[in-house]
């Protein structure tokens, strides 16, 4: 008779919250709602990927966050980024024009082109995009509490190009509900800004077919302190209230639900991430068919971007953010992405260097040229553990949707501060187990060591590109038609008040060369100015 | 020696810059320290800072700033801050602050830089230590 020898091992328990043993076996998968959530690849409900053959007929999309100074800045570092392999673009704004600043409002010195490129005009997307065949990378715009005024002027750069809008291809972030929980670049209240989001849905729906107009966002929200569960059920949530605000206009949910995309955080544990997203699929194609009723496959696709993780990354060691970024990469092939934008090392200092921007581009290169990870699809699928966790990680998920449908539904606690309040006391929590070493952080609280910072080459900003930004904002307004400008101006505001879908104006107002800023102006003094709830 | 009540810190978000979980974070430690916050919320202007610093009649002003205009806002700042007697007033900055911003802002008139990644009682300790 074997001598037994009792072992004593650590409870670990997941951020979301779920006890993980230290094996598993196929009772575990039964025992947490068995396999009939996982399928096949390219099937409903899609757990193992939205399409049949995955990478092995197309890898996921490398798409680096890039923008930075004034329009011929940032066009020279998409050329640089597109001769090195990336195969979309991911074009950053500076924070006025987020906030539908023009660069020589007050509000916006010292800020412009800062933390991405400045836009004003037409003029502006003209030059960035110059020499960049939009057919053949694609250009997914981060822009949110503007973004209805960008997604215009994007298809209408692309029509006076030449391309065919109906064809075209693109993305916006535009998810303004994420932006009132973390990131901030809020304008107008929320109602009118679900509106707003709403708009967008429909007029692509019906213009610009091919085009993405949403990205809902999960990242901002894991940002702001949200557990990978909630960070899916809460994006989900919010994808739900824009659908609903398009339904109300009478559109069939297959004609845009197919349209709608998500950008996940990947920093975290391997196997809690790669199941999340794995769980998610299946969920999102479930809640897609049982509750709204579609019909087309593609509705029930959740398509994302994964590959950012800046809370992961640390201000400690920076040069340990190459080792982390490339396991983020890692998680995100190994969990079917469509598209990877890879935080860079040296995210906790400032905007990407062309260097760092590279070194993200190289990492994601070598998983599809020398790592095999293109060569099968969701190699992790029948692991008795991820498996078991993906079942877990859903029925998480469906427990917090269930948690905001009682509570109101997703608009109200965003308007009244809730979520937020609830996310930033999570974000404390975890910040003092960062503190107290219980939650392990490599190079913070264990593995600390002197050092010398200067090693870490920043983005420079140089004040002269915003006087070129100025110059070139006074040079439109001087040549632009000026009874055409008030003549739209004129028309957003209207169409804004009547409650209209001001879409159509909104082309008309860029292609008359109307700024950012004055566009907004108009915006705001029919729908208001948001008011911020500070919570706690 | 006890004090006669609280100490009181202004946290702001200076210029249009949105990441406030580090600002949040942060109004919470100081709390659960005992002093009383008053949060500003994101977008101030320089002007509002100050108006807020006197009004409230805070010990201290800190300011979080992760988008990188943290010099050309603090060099609009200190002149608000000396006309309107705020200059005896503990100022404090953190966020992504790089190394070689340090100085720049000492020289400008921050008592404290607190980069990304500093420990919460370390604040906590750098405030108690300068505010009598």
């Amino acid at each position: 008779m074997s001598k037994e020898r009792k072992i004593e091992v650590k409870p670990v328990v997941n951020e979301s919250g779920i006890e993980i043993q230290p094996l598993y076996t196929a009772a575990d998968v039964e025992a947490t709602g068995g396999w009939d959530m996982i399928g096949e690849p390219g099937d409903y409900p899609f757990t193992r990927g939205i399409h049949k053959l995955m990478y092995r007929e197309k890898p996921w999309t490398m798409r680096q966050y890039a923008g930075f100074g004034n329009p011929i800045d940032t066009n020279k570092r998409f050329h640089y980024l597109i001769a090195n392999g990336q195969t979309g673009l991911n074009v950053a704004f500076d924070l006025p024009t987020q906030i539908g600043l023009d660069s020589d409002d007050p509000m916006a010195e010292g800020e412009v082109g800062r933390v991405g490129m400045a836009i004003d005009s037409l003029r502006d997307f003209e030059v960035a995009f110059e020499g960049i065949d939009l057919d053949k990378i694609t250009v997914s715009l981060t822009v949110n509490g503007s973004a209805a005024i960008l997604i215009a002027m994007y298809l209408a750069m692309a029509e006076k190009r030449g391309y065919d809008v109906r064809r075209l291809r693109g993305t916006c972030q535009n998810d303004i509900l994420k932006e009132f929980i973390g990131r901030g670049t809020w304008i107008f209240p929320v109602e009118p800004s679900v509106r707003l989001v709403g708009d967008t849905i429909e007029y692509c729906a019906k213009e610009a077919p091919k085009y993405t107009p949403v990205s809902v966002c999960g990242y901002h929200i894991r940002e702001s302190g949200a557990n990978p569960a909630q960070e899916i059920a809460y994006a989900f949530c919010i994808a739900k209230a824009y659908a609903d605000e398009v339904l109300k206009r009478g559109l069939d949910i297959d004609e845009f639900a197919g349209r709608l995309s998500y950008n996940f955080n990947i920093f975290g544990s391997i196997w809690e991430q790669v199941a999340k997203f794995r769980a998610a699929r299946g969920l999102w194609a479930k809640i897609m068919k049982d509750d709204y009723g579609t019909k087309d496959p593609r509705s029930q696709w959740m398509r994302m971007i994964a590959g950012g993780g800046g809370g992961g990354l640390t201000y400690e060691q920076p040069e340990v953010n190459i080792v982390r970024g490339a396991y983020y990469a890692l998680i995100s092939a190994l969990a079917g992405t469509q598209t990877m934008a890879l935080c860079s090392y040296d995210e906790a200092y400032t905007i990407p260097t062309e260097y760092s921007a590279r070194i993200s581009l190289r990492t994601m290169q070598l998983l599809i040229e020398e790592m095999g990870l293109t060569d099968t699809v969701d190699p992790l699928g029948g692991s008795w553990y991820v498996e078991t966790l993906t079942n877990q990680m859903r029925s998480k998920m469906v427990e917090i949707m269930s948690e905001v449908d009682a509570q109101g539904g997703i608009v109200r606690l965003v308007s009244e501060g809730i979520v937020q309040a609830k996310v930033s006391a999570q974000a404390y929590r975890m910040q003092q187990d960062i503190e107290s070493g219980s939650f392990r952080k490599v190079g913070v609280n264990c593995y600390r060591m002197e050092e010398d910072e200067k090693k870490v080459e920043f983005h420079p900003y140089k004040d002269e590109d915003a006087e070129i930004q100025i110059d070139s904002l006074n040079a439109v307004r001087a040549s632009r038609d000026q009874a055409k400008v008030e003549t739209a101006l004129a028309r957003v505001a209207a169409d804004a008040a009547a409650g209209v879908n001001v879409m159509p104006a909104l082309v008309e107002a860029v292609k008359a060369y109307c700024t950012v800023g004055e566009i907004t102006k108009r915006l705001v003094a029919v729908y208001g100015r948001y008011r911020e709830p500070v919570r706690f | 020696m006890t004090r006669e009540r609280p100490i009181r810190v202004l946290l702001a978000k200076p210029g249009l810059d949105g990441h406030d979980q580090g600002a949040k974070v942060v109004a919470r430690a100081l709390m659960d320290a005992g002093f009383e916050v008053i949060y500003t919320g994101l977008r101030q202007t320089p002007e509002a800072v100050a108006n807020a610093a006197l009004e409230e009649g805070v010990d201290v002003i800190g300011l979080s700033s992760l988008a990188g205009s943290h010099i050309p806002f603090c060099r609009k700042l200190k002149p608000l801050l000396d006309e309107n007697g705020l200059s005896d007033r503990l100022w404090i900055v953190g966020g992504n602050i790089p190394a070689q911003d340090h100085d720049a802002l000492r020289s400008i008139g921050v008592h404290g830089v607190f980069p990304t990644g500093t420990r919460l009682q370390e604040i906590v300790e750098f405030i108690r230590g300068r505010v009598s």
